[in-house]
């Protein structure tokens, strides 16, 4: 069973004085997370990721399509009560502490007052706040609201997380701390989505990733895969500087360094490439594979605006 | 649902009390205090009755401030600064959050105002030597005082819950206003006739009856308030603001949240 689907979710708003003009917000979204994976939803600002999550967590209504949670429509509260879910630059009642904010929550949520004592401190000692339990969430830095914001959502163990731009605004230090929290929900078995426009969080965490732009989904599919398909390069290294003006009109970019020239061609005018140094008996000192990046693939899909949708 | 609710209506009162909101009770006290002087200097039946229009009339303009400007802002703040995306998130209504809201402000609003009843009885005692059995009755009026904050309450969260918080403070302090002329609003609709004459029956029903609340000077001059009247504005603005509550949580259930 799928742990999320998305089917064919949009939103439009009207704006303008009148509200004549329409905004697409969303255009029909497909989607399928799977359960215990990492899916990162990836998208410039303004792409529609923070939209697709408030159309998930019932913030606002879609202008057609719907969702399954774990299997239910997804504003059953029956589904609402299995997922967790960390806003983009949370804000919480800053007249609380973590230890009143947490009890808030686990009520809403359905958590029991004898497992809200027993959860509360363990999940405060998890996110490093135990020793702020009792102060209140105004005196709290960006990076300690941050862990607070991941501890209420998944103080009731829910089986899915969603977290919205969660590292972002974040130091290098808290940014590691929040993508650790995460690799740890994982191994729990949880299923997490997050959005996120740093890539190399999504490199580093994603199982698999769907990219997102101008409301619209460009690709979605494995990270690993999604590298090697994106477009990639070769350097060629030959000793001799002959050779360089045939691969210029290949379109590679050389570079003469002492007696030897590095070229870097696109993987397919490869052969052509070996052929010009065999032609002229220029000796091949190496071949290598630029690998792609999840950058390549995913600069590739959010600038080509007449792409079919892998 | 019903702990979901209480769990809203205490972090409501929460909040009320650690932005303090409750620290209104000191200027209660300071007005009694510095309006002794003036009553020292008339005779004693005079004093009473000033002292009970003055500090009747004080609770009910603190409760009323409070009833619509923090009313107007239980929704509009939490959506303001996106504290509410992760109470909406979880399993909780939205109508439970609205009558949650509306719970928590009516019991900030009952401890204020049983505190501000306290100091005006303790000063009361003070000044007469003792109390006396038509003293039990000012209670009746604190209780329609009460019963005014529950109507206006209500009236301040349907606003807010489709409107910008100052044009919901403009509506509220409008039919706020406009509810001690409903009787005149009625008188006027008998005489009238046509358009004129309908428009201003359905106003006078649809603004709240405030001035059948108020019965501060009846106290004060210690007529009896008949039994049959406590029934009817019980009746009446417990109906009212059940009318605006489940308006406000309808609209609100509606709302696309920015």
């Amino acid at each position: 069973m799928a742990a999320v689907e998305i089917l064919g979710l949009e939103k439009t708003y009207s704006v303008g004085f009148f509200r004549k003009q329409k905004k697409v917000g969303l255009k029909s979204l497909n989607l399928e997370v799977r359960e215990r994976e990492v899916f990162g939803f990836l998208g410039p600002n303004g792409a529609g990721k923070t939209t697709t999550l408030k159309l998930l967590m019932g913030l606002t209504s879609p202008t057609a399509g719907s969702a399954r949670i774990l299997g239910k429509n997804w504003r059953d509260p029956a589904a609402r009560a299995r997922i967790g879910f960390l806003p983009e630059q949370p804000y919480f009642y800053d007249y609380l502490t973590p230890k009143e904010l947490l009890d808030y929550y686990g009520t809403l949520s359905g958590v029991t007052a004898a497992d809200r004592r027993m959860r509360i401190p363990k999940l405060l000692e998890r996110v490093g706040l135990a020793d702020k339990a009792d102060m209140q969430l105004r005196k709290f830095s960006k990076g300690m609201l941050q862990r607070i914001g991941i501890a209420q959502a998944v103080l009731h163990e829910p089986e899915i997380v969603f977290l919205d731009e969660p590292m972002s605004g974040l130091d290098p230090l808290a940014r590691r701390e929040v993508r650790e929290f995460i690799l740890d929900l994982h191994r729990e078995g949880k299923t997490i989505f997050f959005s996120t426009h740093i890539l190399a969080d999504a490199e580093a965490l994603c199982d698999r990733v769907a990219v997102l732009s101008r409301g619209e989904l460009r690709g979605v599919g494995v990270v690993a895969e999604l590298m090697t398909s994106a477009q990639k390069k070769v350097e060629i290294v030959w000793q001799g500087t002959a050779g360089i003006a045939a691969m210029n009109a290949l379109g590679a970019s050389c570079h003469p360094a002492g007696d030897l020239v590095r070229a870097t061609v696109s993987h397919d005018r490869l052969d052509e490439a070996l052929d010009i140094l065999k032609r002229a008996q220029l000796p091949l000192v190496s071949v290598t594979p630029l690998g792609g990046s999840l950058e390549e693939y995913f600069l590739q899909k959010v600038q080509d605006p007449v792409e079919a949708h892998a | 649902m019903m702990r979901r609710m209480t769990a809203v209506a205490a972090n409501t009162f929460r909040e009320a009390v650690r932005d303090r909101v409750l620290y209104n009770l000191v200027f209660f006290v300071l007005l009694l205090v510095a309006s002794a002087p003036l009553l020292g200097q008339i005779s004693i039946g005079v004093q009473r009755v000033l002292l009970i229009n003055l500090s009747l009339s004080a609770i009910s303009i603190f409760g009323t401030i409070i009833s619509i400007f923090l009313g107007i802002s239980l929704v509009s703040k939490e959506i303001e600064r996106r504290t509410l995306y992760p109470v909406l998130a979880r399993p909780a209504g939205r109508g439970e959050f609205i009558v949650g809201k509306y719970v928590g402000l009516a019991g900030t609003l009952l401890v204020n105002t049983s505190a501000m009843t306290l100091g005006f009885y303790a000063a009361l005692l003070l000044m007469m030597g003792g109390l006396g059995r038509a003293d039990g009755n000012i209670l009746i009026a604190v209780y329609f005082i009460l019963l005014q904050f529950l109507v206006l309450i209500g009236l301040a969260l349907l606003f807010s819950s489709f409107s910008s918080p100052l044009l919901s403070a403009l509506f509220a302090l409008s039919m706020f206003v406009a509810g001690w002329f409903t009787a005149d609003l009625r008188g006027f609709a008998e005489s009238n006739h046509g358009l004129q004459g309908w428009l201003a029956f359905a106003s006078s029903y649809l603004i709240p009856n405030l001035a059948s609340l108020n019965v501060i000077t009846r106290v004060a001059h210690d007529q009896p308030i008949p039994a049959a009247l406590v029934g009817y504005n019980t009746v009446y603005a417990l109906s009212y603001a059940a009318a605006t509550l489940s308006g406000a949580a309808l609209i609100f259930s509606r709302r696309n949240l920015k």
